[in-house]
């Protein structure tokens, strides 16, 4: 099982130019990263709907690499955008999940099943070329270069250590230095010039 | 005497959609908007995005404008409200403007209806203080660009209520 920060600092040594979304694991990116324009550090707008957000980014900029850090949370509530962005197929599309097997930020409670659900063959079986999956970091050392260097859509299961938040919501340190609007148009700016 | 129906034609919606630059359109189909699919998903300027639950397709919304495009979403009204949460955090809250087309499933024009989707649709609607506007004619066509107008100066989500459902349902 692997440190989410861990996960976070290995691929920034290949982020490149990548558009990043850094889902759950935001609060370990923002520390770190290299290109804050580039980061579509959104928190949690709405639960599930990360992959879809994506995906909108990576159709609309098809040259550009786009790199997701998904939950199992939000993969078990829009499971059926596994089947749109296969579809889709954007090559420029990297689907990485961190699977802690639980709702970390709610308390703690289990994720349905979580210890069974087979992620990777279910992102294969809605119709991705490419999944993997991983619970060493060491393996992911081998692995993240590989990944990076295919065209997408690939999808990455990765079993990390869950850090579980215990205080209500409202008391919480905020862990984003920029507003969700603002982020938005950070990217955009940075994307389209606007 | 055969009656000359005014109609919604998906001729005019598509017109709408090109008049206003719009370059994906995100969708769950409804029974009646078949029709209007086949003729968007023939045109090559236009990127379909089929998604499995409306909810995803405010996210998908979100992140093509984001990203620089220019989405619309096309639903029906049972898939707006179960897309309440997504629409609150992917659209309102990140000032996403974009236009909803959503089938208004069980209107009537003589407002007695058997359908509770048609029943809690727009009080959905002012609930979520998006604003929308009625079109059940080619004649009533200018309300969508006048959505379109409207979402880019609230920043947000407009809804256009088809409520001929393409077919002539409220006939």
């Amino acid at each position: 099982m692997m440190e989410t920060a861990d996960v976070m600092k290995l691929f920034l040594k290949y982020r490149d130019d990548a558009v990043v979304l850094s889902g759950r694991g935001g609060r370990h990116w923002v520390p770190i990263t290299d290109n804050e324009k580039l980061d579509a550090t959104m928190g949690d707008p709405a639960m599930g709907g990360h992959a879809s957000y994506a995906l909108g980014i990576a159709l609309a900029q098809p040259k550009k690499k786009v790199v997701l850090f998904d939950s199992d949370g939000d993969i078990h509530m829009s499971m059926g955008m596994l089947a749109t962005i296969a579809e889709q197929a954007p090559t420029n599309f990297y689907h990485f999940m961190l699977d802690n097997e639980i709702y970390a930020t709610t308390g703690g409670q289990p994720v349905p099943n979580a210890k069974v659900v087979d992620y990777s063959g279910i992102a294969t079986a809605c119709g991705y070329p490419k999944a993997h999956s991983y619970s060493e970091l060491s393996d992911l050392e081998v692995g993240m270069p590989e990944i990076l260097a295919k065209e997408g859509p690939i999808f990455v299961h990765l079993k990390v250590a869950p850090t579980i938040e215990n205080t209500p919501i409202g008391q919480r340190k905020p862990w984003n230095n920029r507003d969700r609007v603002k982020v938005v148009q950070d990217v955009r700016g940075e994307l389209i010039g606007v | 005497m055969a009656e000359t129906a005014d109609v919604l034609s998906p001729e005019t919606v598509h017109q709408k959609f090109k008049e206003h630059g719009v370059t994906h359109v995100i969708w769950l189909p409804d029974s009646e908007t078949n029709f209007l699919f086949t003729l968007l998903n023939a045109d090559p300027d236009l990127h379909m995005v089929g998604v499995g639950r409306e909810g995803n397709a405010a996210a998908v919304a979100a992140g093509l404008y984001t990203g620089g495009a220019k989405p619309v979403v096309l639903i029906q009204n049972t898939g707006l409200m179960e897309s309440g949460d997504s629409i609150r955090g992917w659209l309102k809250s990140l000032k996403i403007p974009c236009v909803m087309m959503v089938g208004y499933r069980g209107y009537t024009r003589h407002g007695v209806t058997t359908d509770t989707a048609a029943d809690f649709t727009e009080p959905f609607l002012n609930a979520f203080q998006i604003k929308y506007y009625l079109v059940e004619s080619d004649s009533d066509a200018d309300r969508i660009s006048v959505a379109f107008d409207e979402c880019e100066k609230v920043n947000g989500p407009v809804a256009v209520l088809v409520a001929d459902e393409f077919h002539g349902f409220n006939r």
